[in-house]
């Protein structure tokens, strides 16, 4: 394990993050100069909004779109890391374990329903009506493969990993059965957002988003510590001071919050949450804190990459963005598989 | 002083732990050894704090066992088990630390620091601090945990003493480590700190307990001194025929199995 401290880390992965940005709100089916950019902001800040097309798309879709890319790749890396601390397992993702397709069931049911639910309650609730369904969807989906695969006490990675088939299953089932259902525009906004889409970008659900991501982190940095003491086991984290049952609660219900209300708003974008934390294993250490205030910056740059490239290789369209996560997570996802194989045969760990 | 009173642990109607009164007082290292299913393990699991029993008492220096919050239990009281399995790589420093957590609330201080530096000092693994714990040999590992363990207890709490639990904490090592890893919990049997392990060899806690205690079905068949071991003991516990006989050269009883 290298020498190189924390903070060098953290903020070169701060710089990197933030020099994707900019590039990121360069790009797209119409390019921006960085002088105009510049510009926009400038006018943004001092409160005095120019009229042209071109800082109407800055400001009103291709800003909110990069900051909703980022905060979701945010978002669900650190659920990627929370999870496979609870897990303890380093092949555990959200999307694995039932809380993405969940998340999505739930706001599917809204999509199509969502005309037809009335009373105060709906309308009272407003824009966090589509993140609460995906949250209730996500939490009882996640609740249900975790039971599942620690029926025989100890989580099982083969039980859970079938649990997980089983119930993405049901779930992805329930959201085919919606979009039968639905009228064809309905059906079309659910297909595109089953693929991840960033398209639906604006400041309210960005707002929305934001303030999921910097909660979620924060209360996940306060159980960084319990979490590194359950890598050693549940009996030894309890020794060492830890509830471990509340814990068990506490991060299934943050990893829901976190995954549900970016999904509610970009759909299923699936292995970030997989491959961001393993590199930052493989990069520096275990350690949770790392692993948490590493994947919040290192899974918004990745996320705003492969946007990036989801606009630029069939502009003026534009490519789902889960399509690419997937194609370049499900071979990290196999290799992860093989190798956990090959140290069980070796008698060793994982698994 | 750890005093336990009719202690009682239960799974469903069967009493793994059938009504227990015993106590352990500081300095000195107390040995439980019984057959398999004898409820040792559970029994240290209730006195630890990490199993609920049905009924009974355990007090640590006079404070009931649930009136400790478990942050406050934590800084007094650790236990090492059998080697805990890890999944992911962590360093040997990362680990030893863990032993600090219940002490500080979101980064180490330099005490903290310090404690961790002296214990593996101890243990001569202070060369190891980077290496990853998933490439260590067995002894080494056992090594890095009681480092962990000892951190927890380093500091003698305000008010009560310390406490060390070792549950089986040698099952996994080849005689050459057993030794050296008893030898070593030996040395650190002082004043202040209760030293209970649960072992499986009945030549090795005979060879290193000051005192043992003999348990079978959930009771406490016997217990005091070395000079309590007797072959029918050994037999009454055991099932197992068995001589004692003395070691030519030390001149202490060695047990041999017909």
């Amino acid at each position: 394990m290298k020498k190189i401290p924390f903070h060098t880390y953290y903020l070169v992965l701060s710089l990197v993050l933030l020099l994707s940005l900019i590039v990121s709100t360069r790009v797209g089916a119409v390019s921006i100069g960085y002088d105009r950019i510049l510009l926009f902001l400038r006018h943004a800040l001092t409160g005095q909004p120019g009229s042209t097309i071109e800082e109407q798309l800055f400001l009103q879709i291709r800003l909110p779109r990069v900051l909703l890319c980022a905060l979701t790749g945010a978002s669900l890396s650190v659920s990627g890391a929370l999870m496979q601390a609870l897990f303890r397992n380093p092949i555990v993702e959200p999307g694995l374990v039932g809380t993405s397709s969940g998340a999505a069931l739930g706001a599917a049911f809204v999509f199509v329903m969502g005309k037809s639910l009335s009373g105060a309650w709906v309308d009272m609730l407003g824009p966090f009506l589509l993140p609460l369904a995906a949250f209730v969807g996500g939490g009882l989906a996640t609740l249900l493969v975790y039971r599942l695969s620690s029926v025989f006490g100890k989580v099982n990675v083969n039980t859970l990993l079938l649990a997980g088939i089983a119930v993405n299953a049901l779930a992805a089932g329930g959201t085919g059965f919606f979009s039968y259902i639905a009228r064809d525009p309905q059906a079309r906004s659910i297909v595109f957002w089953n693929l991840g889409t960033l398209s639906g970008a604006d400041w309210t659900n960005t707002g929305i988003v934001a303030f999921s991501t910097l909660v979620g982190i924060g209360l996940s940095l306060r159980y960084s510590r319990a979490l590194n003491a359950l890598l050693l086991g549940e009996t030894e984290a309890a020794y060492l001071g830890v509830h471990t049952r509340r814990l068990k609660t506490r991060i299934l219900l943050l990893n829901t919050f976190l995954v549900a209300v970016a999904t509610s708003v970009v759909g299923v974008i699936a292995f970030v949450g997989l491959i961001v934390p393993h590199i930052l294993r493989l990069m520096k250490s275990s350690d949770n804190r790392w692993l948490i205030i590493g994947s919040a910056l290192l899974g918004a740059i990745l996320l705003n990459v492969a946007d990036m490239l989801a606009r630029v290789i069939v502009a003026p369209s534009e490519f789902p963005i889960g399509v690419i996560t997937a194609f370049a997570g499900a071979p990290v996802f196999l290799f992860l598989l093989i190798r956990a194989g090959r140290q069980q045969q070796k008698g060793g760990f994982y698994a | 002083m750890l005093s336990i009173e009719k202690l009682v642990c239960r799974i469903g109607d069967r009493r793994i732990v059938d009504d227990i009164s015993i106590s352990f007082s500081p300095g000195r290292l107390h040995v439980i050894v019984g057959p398999n299913g004898s409820g040792k393990s559970t029994f240290l699991k209730a006195f630890s704090g990490e199993w609920t029993p049905a009924a009974g008492r355990v007090d640590y220096d006079g404070v009931g066992l649930d009136q400790f919050d478990r942050i406050d239990l934590a800084r007094r009281r650790a236990v090492m088990t059998q080697l805990p399995e890890l999944h992911f790589p962590l360093s040997v420093d990362e680990i030893v630390m863990m032993g600090r957590y219940p002490h500080f609330s979101f980064r180490p201080s330099a005490r903290d620091r310090a404690i961790c530096q002296e214990v593996k000092g101890l243990l001569s693994i202070e060369g190891m601090g980077d290496r990853d714990y998933l490439t260590l040999s067995g002894g080494e590992r056992q090594r890095v945990q009681f480092a962990r363990a000892l951190a927890q207890v380093w500091e003698t709490p305000p008010k009560g003493g310390r406490y060390l639990f070792l549950d089986e904490p040698v099952s996994s090592l080849d005689i050459h480590y057993q030794h050296q890893f008893l030898r070593l919990a030996r040395s650190l049997v002082r004043e202040s700190i209760v030293v209970v392990a649960v072992l499986h060899d009945l030549n090795l806690a005979l060879q290193y307990a000051d005192r043992m205690v003999f348990m079978k079905q959930g009771r406490v068949v016997a217990e005091g001194p070395r000079d309590i071991v007797t072959a029918e003991l050994v037999h009454k516990v055991f099932d197992v025929e068995a001589r004692l006989i003395d070691d030519p050269v030390g001149g202490r009883p060695v047990i041999v199995f017909a």
